[in-house]
């Protein structure tokens, strides 16, 4: 098989800190932040796209990290759900999420928590239909979504609150 | 559920992918935005001995271009990007309508137009679009460049006209003349999904609001998208009414023949691709009333 065996050098930097690894042609984004990174916060459900789990921010969009391979982050700047708390306290968001139920089993939560986090930096999310949109990439099996919906659009709130 | 080995090359410039390909042809995949081939090699449902991703090639093709006619939007532009810019949502509404019914944010983050295009899968949106949109296709190989359009591109489930040893390498549509509207309908069983049915049309209306031209084509009731002849030729001359909108639901109806899935019964699917062809046409007559008033 052609593999390179010497794999890739990369140069990416996660979460404010700069990595270099070598990295195989095969190893996706996802893997490579769990195994080699050990943030081990991106969960992976259905690694083909569709759960959402392992959303993670690349050069500010959120995107599916079973999706990407590690080698093309190359150059990126990539920010994991390790990324939000501030001094070890939760943010806002992840306060909204708790005070909210908007988690039971918790394995859904860094990927909805990401993608949020994206769309709250976009602009203000406003009502009930755009909050369902914004969660609508992720999938929850426990909570129901209502939790969810509340806490978006509680940190939407208490982001304007702070803007203003 | 992890990829099979392969290896993998980032030219930088275009000539070395098409030299790449055509060294590799048939064992290589080209890598655009991934959502569609990521998870196929996640799944192993694709396996290939060299993965060509064509995300470092420089020389603009992650930009669209809009010239005064026409507008040109090269391999590597994502459809959140299309999505985001007001001068395309002016110059191409059809696309940016569409687009909102393409997965979700996260997906089109990285998802290419050009990509979809190449996957042709059909219930996909973007296939019917550029369809609708009468639009070119720019094949590149080291061999040369080629153009087709949408009716010999398309050829069947996940196929298209494209050689191993060939990459799509810009779709190019001409801008609507004025008072040429269009519209798109789409009905998933929830937002992001594929389309049970969608429906793109181009509608040409004159100022007393009959239909001089249009192109209508339904997305996810064939192997390809369909364009639906005998609609657009029952329209054509006729003021687009309440009557003309009940006969145009019927002949979709009648025009296109689904399959049943675990998603939905072909009759399902008939009634639907009525159902939005009418509202599709509605919507192009609300458009010219709003131009009118």
């Amino acid at each position: 098989m052609p593999e390179n065996r010497d794999g890739h050098r990369i140069s990416v930097t996660v979460n404010g800190t700069v990595r270099e690894e070598m990295v195989d042609d095969r190893l996706t984004l996802a893997d490579f932040l769990r195994e080699r990174l050990r943030l081990t916060g991106t969960h992976l459900g259905c690694e083909h796209g569709v759960c959402g789990a392992c959303t993670v921010l690349v050069d500010g969009d959120a995107v599916r990290s079973c999706l990407m391979l590690a080698v093309q982050s190359d150059g990126a700047r990539i920010e994991t759900v390790e990324s939000l708390a501030e001094d070890g306290r939760l943010n806002t968001l992840q306060e909204a999420f708790k005070r909210n139920h908007a988690l039971q089993c918790g394995f859904c939560t860094s990927g909805f928590l990401m993608s949020v986090t994206a769309a709250l930096r976009e602009g203000p999310i406003g009502d009930e239909q755009r909050a369902r949109e914004v969660l609508s990439g992720n999938i929850c099996r426990c909570t129901g979504y209502t939790g969810l919906v509340k806490a978006v659009l509680e940190a939407d709130a208490e982001r304007k609150d702070t803007a203003r | 559920m992890k990829p099979g080995r392969f290896a993998y090359h980032a030219p930088r410039e275009l000539d070395e992918a098409l030299a790449l390909l055509k060294e590799h042809g048939d064992e290589a995949k080209v890598l655009a935005g991934g959502q569609s081939l990521m998870p196929m090699l996640n799944f192993r449902l694709a396996q290939i001995e060299h993965l060509i991703d064509i995300n470092r090639l420089g020389g603009g093709l992650d930009a669209p271009r809009l010239d005064a006619g026409r507008i040109v939007i090269p391999a590597l532009v994502r459809q959140r990007q299309v999505e985001r810019s007001a001068e395309m949502a002016r110059a191409l509404p059809l696309l940016t309508s569409a687009l909102k019914d393409v997965a979700h944010p996260q997906i089109r983050n990285r998802g290419t137009i050009c990509g979809s295009l190449a996957h042709a899968d059909p219930a996909a949106e973007l296939p019917s679009v550029m369809t609708a949109l009468d639009a070119t296709f720019t094949i590149a190989s080291a061999d040369g460049v080629r153009t087709l359009g949408a009716a010999d591109f398309f050829l069947f489930h996940l196929t298209t006209a494209l050689e191993p040893e060939e990459i799509l390498l810009e779709v190019a549509v001409d801008r609507l003349p004025d008072g040429t509207y269009s519209a798109f309908q789409e009905f998933a069983t929830r937002h992001g999904d594929f389309a049970l049915a969608a429906v793109a049309v181009t509608c040409g209306l004159d100022d007393a609001g009959a239909v001089t031209g249009c192109r209508v084509v339904a997305a996810g009731v064939a192997p390809t998208p369909q364009r639906l002849t005998a609609v657009e030729e029952l329209a054509t001359g006729r003021r687009l009414d309440e009557a003309l909108l009940g006969e145009v639901a019927a002949a979709a109806r009648d025009e296109v023949d689904p399959t049943s899935d675990i998603h939905a019964s072909a009759m399902y699917r008939k009634r639907l691709t009525g159902v939005l062809v009418k509202r599709a046409l509605a919507d192009v007559g609300t458009q010219q009333e709003a131009a009118h008033a």
